[in-house]
């Protein structure tokens, strides 16, 4: 509840501040972004699962979060800053993927 | 919010639920130290995607990688070429058009010197400019008509551009016919003195005419008498009007 609370508040704050991302930041916060919502999908899914853990959720997401912006930053330096983060969007959709797939099953049993 | 569930268990030993069961006992609201990172987490993460999606929106180039800007700016230069190669096309199909309408004006300016070339040599125009007034007098009647076109064919040798004869303008078809002393010209009947007048070389025409044994002697073998006045100017106002060749046409421009 608090988390869905913290989302919309995020949400409104957001959309009130209206804020403009640094130049530094900008490639990496769409992948930020991903990864996040992936170690938000696979938290749900560790909740229905009934093995949610809080600091593992803490650390997962925010490892998420730099590791995936790291990955890209990497990529940026070596030159293959795009194809890095299609690959880093690629493995965290399909994580997300799996993650709604197992959450599904556990809200519609199918 | 958590007051009405005083006797949550502990969450790490509940037991995996079902279905929305288990989506309602996530959704319970806790108050824990945890919770409250998670809450701030979250906050953070849609913080992050409306201000990227507010971002992407804007698309501006600023947000955009080294490959996309080269892409982007490939594809400005590529227009901008193709711009500049119409721009090359466009202005070359004008030159031409204005090369073709001075063309055109030159032909049409060319043709109009022509038509006055044209209409002076056949006296379809009035004509002025430098010649003579000569006035052969015939007091015993007796000046022929042969004289007379003898007198015009030596005004024509002698480079006479316009020639008139008591006001009838003298041209290419035209005959002096009749009888001495009743001379017609171009069925007008000529009544002496005849008074000509030709825009030529006032010097040269003088000359051919005084030539021994020329016009003016055989004016005076007729009893008459030829005297030239040299004008700087002489006006030619009579016309006459140019019949349009019936069966004569133009060779047609040979095509190399």
């Amino acid at each position: 509840m608090i988390a869905l609370l913290g989302l919309a508040l995020g949400v409104v704050l957001g959309l009130v501040l209206q804020p403009t991302v640094p130049t530094e930041l900008q490639p990496y916060l769409p992948i930020a972004v991903v990864a996040a919502l992936d170690a938000l999908f696979g938290g749900l899914r560790a909740t229905l699962d009934g093995i949610f853990d809080d600091r593992v959720f803490v650390t997962s997401f925010l490892s998420n979060v730099v590791l995936a912006a790291l990955i890209v930053f990497l990529g940026d330096q070596l030159g293959v800053g795009s194809q890095l983060s299609t690959a880093v969007v690629v493995v965290l959709g399909i994580r997300i993927f799996s993650n709604a797939a197992a959450i599904r099953r556990h809200v519609f049993k199918a | 919010m958590s007051l009405d569930e005083p006797q949550r268990p502990p969450r790490q030993t509940r037991a995996p639920a079902d279905g929305w069961d288990a989506v309602r006992r996530v959704l319970r609201p806790r108050r824990s130290r945890s919770q409250l990172i998670i809450g701030v987490l979250c906050a953070l993460l849609g913080f992050a995607v409306v201000t990227q999606v507010h971002q992407t929106s804007e698309t501006n180039l600023s947000g955009l990688t080294q490959d996309e800007l080269v892409r982007i700016l490939d594809e400005a230069t590529d227009r901008a070429d193709a711009l500049s190669a119409e721009e090359a096309d466009l202005q070359r199909e004008r030159e031409q058009l204005a090369s073709g309408s001075d063309t055109r004006a030159a032909a049409l300016a060319a043709a109009e010197r022509n038509a006055a070339a044209q209409g002076i040599l056949t006296g379809r125009l009035p004509a002025t400019g430098p010649g003579v007034k000569i006035t052969v007098s015939d007091p015993d009647g007796q000046v022929r008509p042969l004289t007379l076109l003898n007198m015009l064919e030596e005004l024509r040798n002698a480079g006479a551009e316009a020639v008139s004869v008591n006001g009838v303008r003298v041209v290419a078809s035209s005959s002096f016919t009749g009888s001495a002393g009743s001379v017609v010209l171009d069925e007008q009947l000529l009544e002496a003195p005849y008074l000509w007048e030709a825009i030529g070389d006032p010097d040269t025409i003088d000359t051919a005419l005084g030539i021994p044994g020329g016009a003016s002697a055989a004016v005076r073998r007729d009893g008459g008498h030829a005297s030239v006045a040299k004008l700087d100017s002489v006006t030619i106002t009579a016309v006459t009007r140019a019949a349009d060749p019936r069966y004569a046409t133009p060779v047609p421009a040979s095509t190399p």
